[in-house]
């Protein structure tokens, strides 16, 4: 059997290059990662062709560089796996700035293909396009289309497979374009390709005239290659250095400078030889210039940001809470269904506390995922979040953010309510690797959803007058604590100057329906597949710390006994129709089980941990109970009341129905309004719930940094805690 | 021919060609894969509600930068003629 033929997919981002991708492979493609980073690799089947051809689609970039995760990426893919033809996807409303890159792809020898997308706007901006011309100026197929209509989407298939079927059937080396870089680069240049050529450096890999230029080009994984390889490196890298001092002296200018001019200046050579056409009578002034107008006026611009960004929330949190409590409710009735069915024992308790409780975690956040990722790809396609970032990089700049990481702080809970899971995620939309990662390590702070129950409880029983208040309070502090840790890490960690914000502000464009809905469908799979197994793991893990060793056997059996006792004696009131004792004494059948089931918990791993580092938790007014409440809250923050019920034998307190536990807090004279502020602080700050943890882990393509934040923001809490509840005693505020 | 001024400098509806370039390293490859090369005609769109960051018109389309990243870039005023400070 014949290989199948491979075609790649380049293109700057905002050329509509996913778009042609979804055109060309339908709903047949794979997402992957590539390994130890977070770019997605993106595979398909190209559809309507008789032949076998796989498409891949290479991240979006504006150069070849090796300045970005996604640039490299591309390169390495092209040189490693020597696609059959690379088709480069062009805006053809910008054609000069998009052909950089096809030069840079051309220097490399790939065998190029042009579509020139999005014709239609280029016509009625007045662009015309001699796009023959072209392909014979640079000897290469050129295929003119608009992808989001799907006109000319066939052709270019027909034409990519042809050329490609063509390029395999006679696959010599490639053919690198050979542009001059002027008098001054020129000699060194060849120089340089000859002692690459001599030594054989790279060549399997890349034209030896491209190793060259990269070398003038500062390019570090080229250089490091050299320096493994031995002496050539050193040499070449004396030659760059003598190039650019020789640059510096005569031209007060960089190699680097010199060769983007020159590409430019190859560039309007091609286009002015009747390749490009203005309309000069067409109005000029855009739709978008006039949209933007009103979208980034200074006193329009933001308010209009603030009620995206508030209908973002809306939308989100209120069109998801309907099927996320359906979710809920369906893994409820699952459990009570298992619990009913099921003999008393640790395989239902593992089956209904471990394994159907922890699938449920997973699941009710698909649709909280599914709605947010569909508007910020709405957001993203049609424009605006490149707008949201320009008019809000002033200020997240001062804390060493981006403009971007607003939406994943809003999501996180910046309003309260939100859920760092779908704001972890949404980090990906930063571009720039320490911004995005500061950012994601920071949003767990907010007051996200499932801390809002122990929030409300709190606040209702110690602060009832002032509840609204200190709860705005509680979110402002979440913002305060995520900007000052994001600045504290951006000094420390994270380090080094700020990404460059140089960004594109596309057109505002009306994303289409089958983009947005492959985009979100995506994103969800890929958390349902990644996130399911472990947290399902976790959730086991947890739910046996919390369970074993159970009661020691003579406990156990005290327990028995009294429960004994009770049934008899109200087997014997239901025989006297005592209706009064058989309701108390019913009641204290009750008690019994919430006693046993607290003594459980107390002598459960859990419990253990939790009682034996209560002389540390003192420090901030926590006794044992809320340690276990706070260990269960890994689990997800929403389980902290629950068990803070068990632990104070009130059975089990639903999160929303949490009366007897906030009568038990008021009326225990442990608990006081600084206590309840000191653990306010911890729970705001402390180890995002395990799933954030996976969030991150992905995000970052490390566990390393999912270790930190869960260790980091415990101990930052804590101090904060102790620091709070300290003070507070020594100003007599702790009665 | 005016005498060259930073682009910071350059106020909203001003059209301009770049003279020069001073930026290195990730940030002058960045300026430069964006079409911000000398001889390009640059016009400012645009100022962010902060007055920072710039939006400009360069090669057919929008793009935005800080104002400090557009210290390292000279240009020289083409029309209309500076007449009062934006």
């Amino acid at each position: 059997m014949q290989r199948p033929l491979t075609i790649a997919l380049a293109g700057n981002p905002n050329s509509g290059k996913s778009t042609l991708f979804n055109a060309l492979t339908g709903a047949h493609q794979h997402v992957g990662n590539y390994p130890g980073i977070t770019v997605d690799k993106k595979e398909g089947r190209l559809q309507g062709v008789e032949t076998d051809v796989r498409v891949v689609d290479l991240p979006g970039a504006y150069s070849l560089t090796a300045y970005s995760q996604e640039e490299l990426v591309a390169r390495d893919m092209l040189a490693l796996e020597r696609p059959d033809a690379v088709v480069d996807v062009i805006n053809a409303g910008s054609l000069e700035r998009n052909l950089y890159l096809a030069v840079q792809l051309l220097e490399l020898g790939a065998p190029l293909v042009l579509a020139l997308n999005m014709m239609d706007e280029a016509t009625k901006r007045g662009l015309k396009i001699d796009s023959a011309k072209l392909g014979r100026l640079l000897d290469l197929p050129v295929a003119e289309l608009v992808a989001k209509k799907d006109v000319g989407v066939a052709e270019l298939a027909r034409l990519a497979t042809d050329y490609a079927a063509a390029r395999a059937q006679n696959p010599g080396p490639w053919q690198p374009l050979s542009i001059s870089y002027g008098p001054d680069l020129d000699e060194v240049i060849a120089e340089m390709t000859a002692a690459i050529e001599a030594a054989g450096f790279l060549t399997e890999r890349y034209p030896a005239r491209w190793v060259a230029i990269k070398y003038l080009e500062n390019d570090s994984p080229v250089m490091d290659e050299g320096r493994r390889a031995g002496d050539i490196g050193a040499r070449l890298e004396a030659m760059a250095a003598k190039a650019a001092a020789h640059c510096d002296a005569t031209l007060k200018t960089y190699p680097e400078a010199i060769i983007a001019d020159y590409r430019y200046g190859f560039i309007s050579s091609i286009l002015k030889g009747g390749v490009l056409t203005r309309d000069d009578r067409l109005d000029r002034i855009e739709v978008s210039d006039k949209i933007d107008r009103v979208l980034t006026h200074r006193f329009l611009g933001p308010v209009v940001m603030l009620g995206v960004l508030y209908l973002v929330y809306k939308i989100t949190f209120g069109l998801g809470r309907l099927p996320m409590d359906w979710l809920q409710a369906g893994f409820a009735y699952l459990g009570e269904t298992a619990t009913a069915l099921m003999p008393e024992g640790l395989l239902r308790s593992l089956l209904v506390s471990g394994v159907i409780d922890g699938a449920g975690g997973v699941f009710s956040f698909v649709p909280l995922i599914l709605i947010i990722f569909m508007l910020i790809a709405f957001l993203e396609d049609s424009g605006y979040m490149a707008r949201i970032a320009y008019m809000l990089d002033r200020i997240f700049r001062v804390f060493g953010l981006h403009g971007c990481s607003v939406m994943p702080f809003i999501i996180s809970g910046g309003i309260a309510g939100g859920c760092a899971v779908p704001g972890v995620m949404a980090s990906r939309t930063l571009r720039s690797p320490k911004e995005k990662l500061a950012t994601l390590l920071t949003v767990p702070f907010m007051t996200c959803g499932a801390k809002l129950p122990i929030f409300i409880l709190l606040t209702a029983v110690f602060f009832p007058r002032f509840q609204a208040l200190v709860l705005f309070a509680i979110t402002l502090a979440g913002w305060a604590a995520a900007l000052c840790v994001a600045w504290f890490l951006r000094k420390t960690m994270i380090t080094g100057p700020s990404t460059p914000f140089v960004m594109e502000l596309p057109p505002y464009r009306l994303p289409t329906w089958k983009g947005l809905c492959i985009h979100t469908w995506e994103r969800t799979w890929q958390y349902i597949r990644k996130a399911g197994s472990v947290i399902l793991a976790i959730s086991v893990l947890l739910w046996a710390a919390m369970t074993f060793p159970g009661l020691p056997d003579e406990e156990a059996a005290r327990f028995d006994a009294a429960k004994a006792e009770i049934a008899a004696s109200l087997e014997t009131a239901h025989a006297g129709d005592d209706a009064r004792a058989v309701q108390k004494l019913t009641e204290d059948l009750g008690t019994a089980d919430n006693e046993r089931a607290a003594a459980a918990l107390r002598n459960s791993l859990a419990g253990r941990a939790g009682t034996s580092i209560e002389y540390v938790t003192r420090l901030a007014g926590f006794d044992w109970r809320t340690n276990i409440a706070l260990i269960g809250g890994f689990a997800a923050k929403e389980v902290i009341v629950s068990t803070l019920g068990t632990a104070y034998s009130l059975g089990k307190v639903e999160s929303e129905e949490t009366t007897p536990l906030a009568e038990q807090l008021a009326a225990d004279s442990a608990w006081n309004a600084l206590k309840a502020v000191s653990l306010i602080v911890f729970i705001l700050l402390y180890a995002p719930c395990f799933i954030t943890v996976i969030a991150i882990a992905r995000e970052t393509g490390s566990w390393r940094w999912a270790l930190f934040s869960t260790s980091f923001n415990t101990a930052l809490a804590f101090a904060l805690a102790v620091g709070v509840y300290q003070v507070g005693t020594l100003f007599g505020l702790g009665r | 021919m005016s005498t060259p001024i930073s682009l910071r400098r350059l106020g909203k509806g001003q059209k301009a060609i770049i003279t020069s370039i001073a930026a290195q390293g990730e940030l002058g490859r960045r300026i430069r894969d964006m079409g911000l090369v000398p001889g390009a005609e640059v016009s400012i769109i645009g100022r962010a509600p902060l007055q920072d960051p710039v939006a400009l018109r360069v090669k057919d389309f929008t793009l935005s930068l800080r104002n400090n990243e557009a210290d390292f870039i000279e240009v020289e005023i083409l029309e209309p003629k500076p007449c009062s400070a934006p």
